[in-house]
């Protein structure tokens, strides 16, 4: 009995297997166009960092489009995924605060954005914003979080574990555990950047790194793979 | 009395008879939606180029699963006779063993009839084959050869397509590799231009499209021999990490200990038959 295996595939169309990638049947408004971000603080410095390349595909729209966003002295934020909403959120998070800062005269503080892009995104519950977001920032006094880190966007799930690993000291026993030092947290950074671009196609052209400290926020860039 | 079982003879070519329940698995409803799994394929530039004197084929050699590097050496320049190698790009499994399959048929031939294999036999041999699976089979792949015929340049489909060309790009970075060929390819090259030609094609192909990357890998082949240069260009990112990640034994916790001593209960010797004893 011959079974013609072109007629399979929803709605009687028939699968192609292409080269050029991901294949879109329906319109869909998302694009994912790649990019890793990831955030480390320490006692008293934090820092962003994510890597520059837009890319959608197998193609490579730009290799210098950073995801992270100074929004204040003491803040940035970096977002990852669709590019369109990043740009959006962003545009709406710095209206936000320059409104902010209009009617109650001082800056935002870390937490206060945090809250308010909590409430920006459960606001489109409905219809998501597409973006991975990591917030790095100090408080009113100076101070950062002790440990914390995140990693998201494309390569995420190569990095946390490494991160969990080396600042979180997780499944490892008999080693001496020494506060994260702004040094220290710059090195893994990047190295954890160089092997994330070795495996994963959407992460590498160049790294940035967003160091924010009491005298403000200072960018380092750092060249990767570019194939 | 009637036959319990009957011996079905086995049959040729792919069973199709799942695919209509595999596509209402993998369509069903959403809590019994099952995910096929995704086979591996090498998103890939390959290049080949007809020359003076022969053939030059090239090759990155990054493979992919979905976004992850699988593989950063991969060899995707097959060897199919000592006169004609062939570049794959598709499903991993899928090109690997169409071509040694190949190879092992144009071996048997040679030596039933004393003879090289000539580049259109492995072509036709290919065509018959993937046909017969009507695109199942995700090769595709770039012949060429050298044989008594002349300097031969093949492109087969995974639907049992042949083209016959003076240079030719495959894979999901033909595109910049197709530019650069287009832009500088000449008849009658010698031999440094045509490699610096091919190597700077999948070179393009690195640098443009994500499925590809890492080093190129070229394969010349004229009526003396093959050359086969693996890599002919390394990836120039050779970035060093800043520390040392290394984990002092006792790291890893130790939860329980068994030991299971193994005891000797029984033990006998058979003298086997090898080629020097008498």
């Amino acid at each position: 009995m011959m079974i013609s295996s072109r007629v399979f595939g929803d709605n009687g169309k028939v699968k192609e297997y292409h080269y050029t990638g991901p294949v879109e049947h329906k319109f869909s408004p998302y694009a994912f166009n790649g990019g890793t971000v990831l955030a480390v603080a320490g006692e008293d410095f934090a820092l962003v960092a994510s890597d520059t390349r837009l890319s959608e595909g197998y193609s490579i729209h730009s290799r210098d489009s950073p995801k992270c966003y100074k929004l204040t002295d003491t803040t940035v934020i970096g977002c990852s995924g669709f590019h369109g909403d990043c740009l959006t959120l962003t545009k709406i998070i710095e209206a936000r605060l320059k409104m902010y800062k209009h009617s109650n005269n001082k800056n935002m503080t870390s937490g206060a954005i945090a809250a308010m892009l909590s409430t920006i995104l459960y606001g489109k519950r409905f219809f998501p914003y597409y973006v991975y977001n990591i917030i790095g920032g100090l408080d009113e006094e100076g101070r950062g979080a002790r440990d914390t880190y995140k990693a998201g966007g494309s390569a995420s799930a190569m990095l946390q574990p490494l991160l969990d690993n080396q600042i979180g000291f997780k499944n490892m026993e008999n080693v001496e555990q020494v506060p994260l030092t702004l040094e220290k947290a710059v090195q893994l950074v990047k190295d954890v950047f160089i092997s994330a671009a070795e495996r994963d196609v959407y992460t590498g052209d160049a790294l940035k790194i967003c160091i924010i400290t009491k005298e403000g926020v200072r960018e380092e860039i750092v060249p990767l793979r570019k194939d | 009395m009637a036959l319990s079982n009957v011996l079905e003879p086995a049959v040729s070519g792919f069973n199709f008879e799942n695919s209509t329940r595999n596509t209402v698995l993998e369509n069903g409803s959403e809590e019994g939606k099952i995910k096929a799994p995704k086979p591996m394929k090498t998103g890939t530039t390959i290049a080949g180029v007809v020359y003076k004197d022969g053939v030059v084929l090239g090759a990155d050699t990054r493979a992919t699963s979905e976004e992850v590097v699988a593989d950063k050496m991969c060899a995707k320049i097959h060897y199919i006779a000592p006169n004609i190698y062939c570049c794959g790009a598709g499903t991993a499994a899928d090109t690997e063993k169409t071509t040694d399959m190949l190879s092992s048929n144009l071996t048997i031939f040679s030596m039933n009839s004393g003879r090289n294999p000539r580049v259109v036999m492995a072509v036709n041999i290919l065509q018959d084959m993937l046909f017969r699976y009507r695109g199942m089979i995700g090769a595709h792949l770039i012949l060429g050869g050298v044989d008594c015929t002349g300097s031969h340049l093949y492109t087969v489909g995974p639907y049992g397509s042949m083209d016959k060309v003076p240079y030719l790009a495959m894979g999901s970075g033909k595109l910049p590799a197709m530019g650069i060929l287009e832009d500088r390819f000449k008849g009658n090259m010698d031999l440094e231009e045509a490699k610096a030609l091919v190597s700077d094609a999948i070179h393009a192909g690195i640098m443009s499209d994500l499925g590809s990357g890492n080093n190129t890998d070229l394969c010349v082949i004229t009526k003396e021999g093959v050359d086969y240069i693996r890599p002919h260009r390394e990836s120039l990112y050779n970035y060093k990490r800043q520390a040392k990640y290394k984990y002092k034994p006792g790291t890893t916790p130790v939860l329980t200990k068994t030991v299971n001593q193994l005891e000797l209960v029984h033990e006998t010797v058979q003298m086997m038959e090898t080629a020097g004893s008498s």
